[in-house]
C-alpha cells in the first residue's frame, strides 16, 4: 500500500496486486533472494561458516519482512544498497581493524586444530606395516584430491576433508575410474601438478593421530603418521628426541624452551603488536618512515603542480579573444580522457631507460636511469601525474573562474590595482572558496594512488633486506600491497595496521580540510 | 565565456604587437600544451603499427606501417579482457545508478526514523575509500568462495559485487541533492492521481532526475573500468581478467613484453573512453564538481 494509505484506503500498490506484471516481477525475484539466501545458509552451515551464516540469516529475515511488509516503504529503496553496502565496505573495514590486532597470515593462516593437524603433516613417515592402495588423483573444483578403495569401498578426501566414502563413484578392481562431480587425473596433468599431488596429505579420519594418506608416485598411497606426538591434554608436541614443545597462546606457537618453534602456528589476537612493528622493526621502520614522508609529499606535490598548471592555463585561456578555444579544450582533456592505467604503463615505456623515447630521441641518447634511481622514479611519478591530472584541474579552475562576478575586478580596476594584485588579492581567493574542497578530495586520492606508482615503477628501487618487496617510491598503500601479496611471506595482520593507519590519516585530512573550507565559507 | 576581462577592454580587433602581446602568444603557448598533451597518445599509436613490435623499435614515430599486431590482438585473450571489462563497468554503472537513486529517493523523499543519522553515517563512511580495505575484502571473497562457488576468487561477478559496495557512500549525496531541487508538490500531485510510490520513483522521479543518473553511471562506468588493485586481487585467471589487469601484465614486463601488442591493445581499449569524455564532458565535469563539494 502506498505511503498515504490512511488518505486513500483502497489503493493498492501494484507489486501487491494480482492482476499486475509488478506482482510477478516481485514474486519472482523474492523467490531467487531466498532460494539464494537459504541456499548460502545451508552451505556456510555445511562449511561451518557460523559469522555468514548469521549474517544471511538476519538479512533473509530483514529482506522478507520489509518487501512483504506494508510499512517500512523507506527501506524497500535503501536495502539494497545498504546490504551491499554492509557487507563490502562497512564489514571489511571493521574486519581491516580486526586483522590489524592479530597475526593472521602465512604461518598463522588458520585456527588452532588445523595447525595442530598441519604440523604434525609436516613431519612424517611411513607407518611400517600398513597396505598400500592404488590411488587415483582427482581435480574437485581446482583442488587435488585422492580416492582409494577401502573395503571394497570408494573413499575420497582431500586437504581439507577427511576420506568420506563416495557411493557414486565408479569402481573398477582395486582402483576408483571415475567419479561424478570431478576430473580423474591423467600422467601428463599430474605431471604438471607435482607439487600439490606430493604436498598432498588426506586425513584417514578426523583424527590426525590415526595418520594420513599420500603417495610419492601417484598410482599408490600410503599411509603416514606424524613424528611428532601430541599430547592434547597438556597442549604439548613431543619430538623423537623427546624435545617438548608447549603451546604459547600469545604468539600462537609450539614453542621448545630453546626458543625453537614448530610451524605453522595459528591465528591469535596480538594486540598492537604490528603497529609497534611499523616503528620498531628494524627491517621495516626504516622503510616506512621514509614512505610515509614521500607518500604525503607525493600528494601535495601532486596537487600543487596540476592545480598550478591547470589554473595557468584556466587564466591564460578565459579571454574571449583567442579563437578556437574549444579545440584547445578539447586537446587539453585528452590527458584526463585517457584510462590512467594505460597512461602509466605508456609513460613507463617512454621512460625506459635503454629502449625509451624521451632518452633515445628527445634527450640524443642519454643514459638516464628515470625510473630506476630513488630520486629521479620520484621526480618521474610527479612528472607522469602533472600530465595525468592537470586537465581535471583546468577544467574544475575554467568552471570557478567563469562564476567569479565581473564587477569585483571592476572594482578593483577602478581602485588601481595592477594585474598581479588583482590575481592574488581577489581572484585567487575567491577561486579557492570554490576549489579547495576539489583540493582536498585530490589529495585524499593521490595520497592512495596505487596504479599510479604500481605500473610506472612497482614502488621500486627496492630497499635490500626488507621483508616484502618495498622500494623506495612505494607510497603507503602500495607497501600495504606488497606485504599482503608479494613477500614470500604474507602478512596480514601487519598490512591491516597499515591500512588503519592510512585510514586515519586520510579521514583526518578529509575531516580537518572540510572543518577547514567551512570557514572558508563563512568569511565569504 | 561572456564575462568582461579583468582589464576592461574588451577590443577583439587588436593588431600587429599588441595582439602578439595580449592574445598571440596564448595560441603559441596552446600549441606547445597540445605537443605535450598529444605526444604520449600518438607514440602508442605509432608503436602499434610499427612492425618490429618492440620497445626499441617503437622510437621512431610513424616510420612504417602494420596491421598485424590488430589482427593478433583480435586472436589473443584481449577480446574476452574487453569483454570482461565491458560486463564489470556496465554492471556495476546500471547497480550503481539503481542503488544510489533508490537510497538518494528515499532520503530525499520520506521522513522516517534514523534518517538524519544514516546521511551522516553515509558522509562519514564516504570518506575512507573502501580499496584501502583490499587485504578484509580478499580474506572476505575467499570465505564466500567456499560458500557461494560463483563467488569466489577468479569470478567477475564478485569483482562487481565489490564494486557495488561502494555504490551508497560515493554517490548517493551526489544524488540525494539532485533529487531535493525536483519539487515534492509533483510527487504529491502524482499520489492524489492514484500513484503508487513505485509508480512515482520509477515514472516520475528517475525522470526528472535523469542528468544526474548519467553522470553518476558514467562515473561509475569510467571508475571501474580503470580501476586496478581489486580486480587484480580478485581476477586469478587469464581470461577473467579485465582490461586493466591484463594490459598490466603485457606493458609492465619490459624486456619480453609484446610491447606493440600492449599498444594496440591500449588504442582500442582507451578509445571508447575517450570517446565517451569527448561526448559527454560537460556532464562529467559537473558531476566531479558537485561529487567534491557536497562531499
Amino acid at each position: 500500500m502506498s505511503s498515504t494509505s490512511t488518505e486513500t484506503p483502497r489503493r493498492v500498490s501494484h507489486a501487491r496486486d494480482f492482476t499486475r506484471p509488478g506482482f510477478y516481477v516481485k514474486l519472482v525475484l523474492m523467490m531467487l533472494v531466498n532460494a539464494f539466501g537459504l541456499y548460502g545458509i545451508m552451505a556456510s552451515f555445511g562449511q561451518e561458516k557460523w559469522a555468514l551464516l548469521a549474517f544471511l540469516a538476519v538479512t533473509l529475515v530483514v529482506v522478507d519482512f520489509v518487501y512483504f511488509s506494508k510499512r517500512a516503504i523507506p527501506a524497500k529503496y535503501l536495502l539494497p544498497g545498504l546490504i551491499f553496502l554492509i557487507l563490502f565496505q562497512v564489514y571489511v573495514m571493521a574486519n581491516t581493524a580486526y586483522v590489524a590486532f592479530t597475526n593472521y597470515g602465512d604461518g598463522h593462516n588458520d585456527a588452532k586444530g588445523p595447525a595442530i593437524t598441519q604440523i604434525m603433516k609436516t613431519a612424517d613417515r611411513r607407518v611400517e606395516g600398513t597396505s598400500t592402495f592404488p590411488v587415483t588423483v582427482l581435480d574437485r573444483n581446482g583442488e587435488i584430491a585422492f580416492a582409494i578403495v577401502e573395503d571394497g569401498e570408494p573413499r575420497i578426501g582431500d586437504a581439507e576433508t577427511p576420506l568420506e566414502s563416495a557411493g557414486n563413484a565408479v569402481v573398477d578392481g582395486e582402483r576408483v575410474v571415475e567419479v561424478p562431480g570431478a576430473d580423474v587425473l591423467n600422467l601428463g596433468q599430474i605431471q604438471q601438478r607435482q607439487k600439490e599431488v606430493l604436498d598432498l596429505r588426506v586425513s584417514m579420519t578426523d583424527d590426525p593421530n590415526d595418520g594420513w594418506l599420500r603417495t610419492d608416485n601417484a598410482t599408490m598411497a600410503f599411509v603416514a603418521k606424524s613424528l611428532l606426538t601430541y599430547d592434547a591434554q597438556a597442549d604439548t608436541f613431543t619430538n623423537q628426541d623427546g624435545k617438548v614443545f608447549h603451546a604459547d597462546g600469545e604468539r600462537g606457537l609450539f614453542v621448545a624452551e630453546d626458543g625453537s618453534t614448530l610451524t605453522p602456528g595459528w591465528k591469535v589476537v596480538v594486540g598492537f603488536e604490528n603497529f609497534q612493528r611499523m616503528f620498531t622493526d628494524s627491517r621495516l621502520s626504516g622503510p616506512f618512515m621514509s614512505s610515509l614522508v614521500w607518500t604525503f609529499a607525493f600528494a601535495i606535490l601532486s596537487v600543487l603542480t596540476t592545480f598550478a598548471l591547470g589554473l595557468i592555463l584556466a587564466v591564460v585561456f578565459n579571454d574571449p579573444r583567442v579563437k578556437g578555444r574549444t579545440f584547445y579544450r578539447a586537446m587539453f582533456i585528452l590527458p584526463y580522457a585517457f584510462p590512467g592505467f594505460l597512461a602509466a604503463l605508456v609513460w613507463r615505456g617512454l621512460l625506459n631507460r635503454d629502449f625509451g623515447f624521451i632518452n633515445q630521441v628527445l634527450l640524443g641518447g642519454v643514459d638516464v636511469n628515470w625510473l630506476g634511481d630513488g630520486n629521479l622514479a620520484k621526480l618521474s611519478i610527479i612528472l607522469v601525474n602533472l600530465w595525468l591530472g592537470f586537465p581535471y584541474m583546468f577544467l574544475v579552475t575554467t568552471g570557478a573562474l567563469q562564476s567569479i562576478p565581473g564587477e569585483l575586478t571592476e572594482a578593483a580596476v577602478v581602485d588601481g590595482a595592477g594585474p598581479l594584485r588583482r590575481f592574488f588579492s581577489i581572484t585567487l581567493p575567491l577561486l579557492l572558496v570554490s576549489v579547495a574542497p576539489l583540493l582536498i578530495s585530490s589529495f585524499a586520492f593521490n595520497f592512495n594512488n596505487f596504479s599510479l606508482i604500481f605500473m610506472l615503477t612497482g614502488g621500486g628501487p627496492n630497499y635490500p633486506g626488507t621483508p616484502a618487496p618495498i622500494g623506495e617510491t612505494d607510497i603507503l598503500i602500495s607497501m600495504v600491497y606488497a606485504i599482503a601479496f608479494e613477500g614470500g611471506n604474507k602478512q596480514y595482520g601487519l598490512a591491516a595496521a597499515m591500512s588503519i593507519t592510512i585510514f586515519f590519516v586520510v579521514g583526518l585530512v578529509s575531516w580537518l580540510g572540510f572543518r577547514q573550507t567551512r570557514k572558508l565559507e563563512e568569511i565569504m | 565565456m561572456t564575462a568582461k576581462l579583468a582589464n576592461g577592454d574588451n577590443d577583439v580587433r587588436l593588431r600587429g604587437g599588441r595582439w602578439w602581446a595580449q592574445v598571440g602568444w596564448k595560441h603559441v603557448f596552446a600549441l606547445l600544451m597540445i605537443v605535450y598533451c598529444v605526444f604520449p597518445l600518438l607514440y602508442v599509436l605509432s608503436a602499434s603499427l610499427n612492425p618490429t613490435g618492440t620497445l626499441t623499435g617503437s622510437v621512431n614515430l610513424f616510420s612504417a606501417f602494420t596491421a598485424d599486431h590488430y589482427a593478433e590482438l583480435m586472436a589473443s585473450d584481449f577480446p574476452k579482457w574487453m569483454l570482461n571489462s565491458f560486463i564489470v563497468s556496465t554492471s556495476t554503472a546500471v547497480g550503481t545508478v539503481v542503488m544510489a537513486a533508490a537510497a538518494a529517493y528515499a532520503f530525499s523523499r520520506f521522513r522516517f526514523k534514523g534518517r538524519r543519522g544514516g546521511l551522516t553515517a553515509l558522509l562519514i563512511i564516504q570518506m575512507f575509500p573502501q580499496m584501502l580495505a583490499f587485504v578484509a575484502i580478499f580474506l572476505l571473497v575467499l570465505t564466500l568462495g567456499k560458500v557461494f562457488p560463483f563467488l569466489g576468487i577468479g569470478s567477475n561477478i564478485t569483482l562487481i559485487c565489490v564494486y557495488l559496495g561502494g555504490a551508497l557512500g560515493a554517490n548517493t549525496f551526489l544524488m540525494y541533492g539532485f533529487f531535493n531541487t525536483i519539487p515534492m508538490e509533483i510527487d504529491e500531485a502524482a499520489q492524489i492521481d492514484g500513484a503508487t510510490h513505485a509508480q512515482i520513483f520509477w515514472g516520475i522521479v528517475m525522470r526528472l532526475v535523469t542528468p544526474i543518473l548519467a553522470v553518476v553511471g558514467l562515473l561509475s562506468f569510467v571508475g571501474s573500468y580503470g580501476e586496478f588493485i581489486l580486480a587484480r586481487i580478485i581476477l586469478a585467471r587469464p581470461e577473467n581478467y579485465t582490461l586493466a589487469v591484463g594490459l598490466y601484465v603485457w606493458g609492465s614486463d619490459e624486456r619480453n613484453a609484446p610491447w606493440a601488442l600492449f599498444a594496440a591493445g591500449a588504442v582500442v581499449a582507451a578509445i571508447p573512453i575517450i570517446l565517451l569524455f569527448m561526448y559527454l564532458q560537460k556532464y562529467i565535469v559537473s558531476g566531479l564538481t558537485a561529487g567534491g563539494v557536497k562531499g
